[in-house]
């Protein structure tokens, strides 16, 4: 994973559900199990990161929850260059109506921070970070929001906001400094949407995912011979019968889910790797240091 | 008993966070309905492809297909297209046909329609009302788009309304000092500020939208006020969709205390993907000896106890949910062996769904 580790920033997307959220902590903990220092980006309200991570942050990994209204503020006072300017229009209720009706403003802005946060001379971040991951919204909202640097740079040719628009959207698309990672979950639809995404990214912007992460694969435990012991093996107790069939209920998800992962093997261009499903009822800070470790060998 | 929940209802919105299965219970709701000789339809953005295919959908198309499953009355499925949605409505309130090709071609209104957060959302509510006017079905189901907060629909037809109703559309179609008086001291400031902000192309194109659109704000603020009426009407139920997952489960808490809130009609709650209670005890002897292997024994042993813990942890969220719920019911689809995905797999559903 050298390469995906030495970027500056990295998104993280995919569907609603698949577990974004987990992964790009995981990712964050590998980073700074190298020394990097690595801020984790949340976009949306929820402040799931700090749950997780809490209570023990890690020397090196840190996590800032993006406020878009917090955000346009910054953008502003950055454009304009000037305190009062800024603090004339912030206040004033026409740019208010129009920030607001402004299509894809709030996604810029959000963007601005990000990439702002992944700059080695930041001018808003109070701290310099080698590495930024984004959790980012799912998939659909997720590439509106890779699109709006681009958007504006052609909607507003001149000017600054333009220019500022255009200094972001080369970063994003660069390789070097921008990857992509999409979270998928071995199931139809999530598999589809994934194929889709790395579809629709190539069309609008001309990006490629670094790395699609299958997440929550169930175990292929049985093997052939032995699935016919098992359905061979009714009788016995309610609780032995019970056994019985969560095991060939395990068998029939794994392989179900092993087929939609070779599916997507064969549709995608990105490289896939997986991660196992952990049985245990809420993940904590040990499964995710061991989501981590797999994360590191397997990308 | 989800019968029971849309008995004389005639639109039921299934909400509900991301990745918990919103698109395949509104599906198996709809079939399931139609099975009980209901004219139906099912409203869905963008469903997987193969959804798409098993119920007979092209992959684009704002119109009401027919699809072929064997049932009592009929199931027509449609995939709304936001934009296309947006574009009939301009359509069909715009004065005159050089205002209408004014706004169609702005690039902000193009923007707009496509990308705007919230603008899905209000299409969604849009042509769900559109077509309840038209009264052709007995039961409209609304699949809600894939929102990473479940509640951000709840609030779109208002902030799309409030957007397209907003005084900044009487200003620029009052352009000049009349339009700047009503915004007080230092408005100048503000124009030239903004121009330097954003360059002018912005601001043109900011300001051509929102003239041409001044004259149809009536006619968008009666549309969201019927279907907010719609919304809350006894004749529409919400059904939320959640998955026993606790940060689901958490969700589908609070938006059921924001439903009743809103005031709007909540009918119960579809939990997907549970893990069935299993016996307790400790097989393992018994399981060596029916097997006659140890090792194989062991590996069952570890994959019950495996689903045992996360069934006991379903039972706990769910139970969590019961309370905030009162005396609104619950459904329970258990976790199938393989994800569903097509007309088979809604109709396993059916059972749970109908029992």
């Amino acid at each position: 994973m050298p390469s995906l580790l030495d970027k500056r920033l990295i998104l993280v997307t995919g569907k609603g559900g698949v577990g974004k959220t987990t992964v790009a902590a995981a990712l964050g903990l590998a980073a700074a199990r190298r020394g990097k220092r690595v801020v984790l980006c949340e976009v949306a309200e929820q402040d799931r990161l700090t749950g997780m991570l809490d209570p023990v942050p890690d020397e090196g990994l840190h996590h800032v929850s993006v406020d878009p209204e917090r955000a346009k503020e910054e953008w502003l006072r950055y454009q304009l260059k000037s305190r009062t300017l800024a603090g004339v229009l912030g206040g004033s209720r026409l740019f208010q109506y129009l920030t607001a009706a402004a299509p894809g403003l709030t996604e810029l802005v959000t963007m601005g921070k990000i990439w702002d946060l992944a700059q080695l001379e930041p001018r808003t971040a109070g701290q310099r970070y080698d590495l930024a991951i984004v959790d980012a919204p799912a998939t659909g909202h997720g590439l509106a929001m890779l699109q709006a640097p681009s958007t504006y740079a052609s909607i507003a040719p001149v000017g600054p906001v333009g220019r500022h628009a255009e200094r972001i959207d080369s970063f994003v698309r660069d390789p070097a400094k921008t990857g992509v990672l999409t979270v998928a979950l071995p199931e139809e639809m999530p598999v589809n949407e994934t194929v889709e995404f790395e579809r629709a990214l190539r069309r609008e912007l001309d990006m490629a995912i670094d790395a699609i992460v299958v997440n929550a694969l169930h175990p292929a435990r049985f093997k052939a011979e032995e699935v016919r012991r098992l359905e061979a093996g009714g009788g016995g107790s309610r609780v032995a019968r019970a056994a019985l069939a969560a095991a060939l209920s395990e068998h029939r998800r794994a392989r179900a889910e092993h087929a939609q992962l070779r599916r997507l093997r064969r549709a995608a261009s990105a490289p896939v790797a997986t991660l196992p499903r952990i049985f245990e009822p809420e993940l904590g800070r040990a499964e995710l240091e061991r989501l981590s470790a797999e994360l590191e060998r397997r990308l | 008993m989800i019968g029971d929940w849309l008995e004389r209802k005639e639109v039921c919105i299934c909400a509900g966070s991301g990745g918990v299965g919103k698109t395949t219970t509104s599906a198996a709701i709809a079939l399931g309905m139609a099975a009980r000789g209901k004219k139906v339809a099912v409203l869905t953005i963008d469903p997987a492809k193969r959804l798409a295919n098993s119920l007979g959908l092209p992959e684009l198309g704002n119109e009401e297909r027919l699809v072929k499953a064997d049932v009592e009355g009929e199931l027509w499925a449609m995939m709304l297209d936001p934009k296309r949605t947006f574009d009939e409505i301009v359509e069909w309130h715009a004065p005159d046909g050089r205002t209408r090709d004014a706004i169609l071609a702005n690039r902000i209104y193009q923007e707009l329609s496509n990308a705007v957060a919230g603008s899905q959302e209000y299409m969604a509510m849009e042509k769900l009302h559109e077509l309840h006017q038209e009264g052709r079905y007995d039961l409209l189901v609304l699949d809600t788009p894939p929102t990473r907060s479940a509640l951000d629909f709840i609030d779109a037809p208002k902030k799309l309304a409030a957007f397209i109703d907003s005084r900044a559309l009487q200003l620029f179609a009052t352009p000049g000092l009349a339009g700047l008086k009503v915004l007080g001291r230092g408005s100048g400031m503000v124009f030239s500020v903004m121009r330097r902000a954003t360059g002018i192309d912005l601001l043109e194109d900011l300001s051509t939208f929102f003239a041409s659109f001044a004259g149809m704000t009536e006619g968008f603020r009666e549309r969201a006020e019927r279907v907010n009426a719609l919304l809350a009407d006894s004749r529409s139920a919400f059904v939320l969709v959640t998955s026993p997952r606790a940060d689901a489960v958490e969700e589908a808490g609070w938006f059921h205390h924001r439903l009743l809130d809103a005031g709007l009609p909540f009918a119960g709650v579809v939990a997907n993907r549970v893990r069935p209670a299993a016996p307790r005890g400790d097989p393992s002897r018994e399981l060596a000896e029916l097997l006659g292997d140890d090792s194989l024994a062991r590996k069952v042993m570890r994959t019950f106890e495996e689903e045992r813990r996360l069934a006991a942890r379903d039972r706990e969220n769910l139970a969590n949910l019961r309370k905030r719920l009162g005396r609104k019911p619950m459904i329970e689809i258990p976790y199938l062996d393989d994800d569903v995905h097509d007309l088979d797999g809604l109709r396993r559903m059916d059972e749970y769904l109908f029992g």
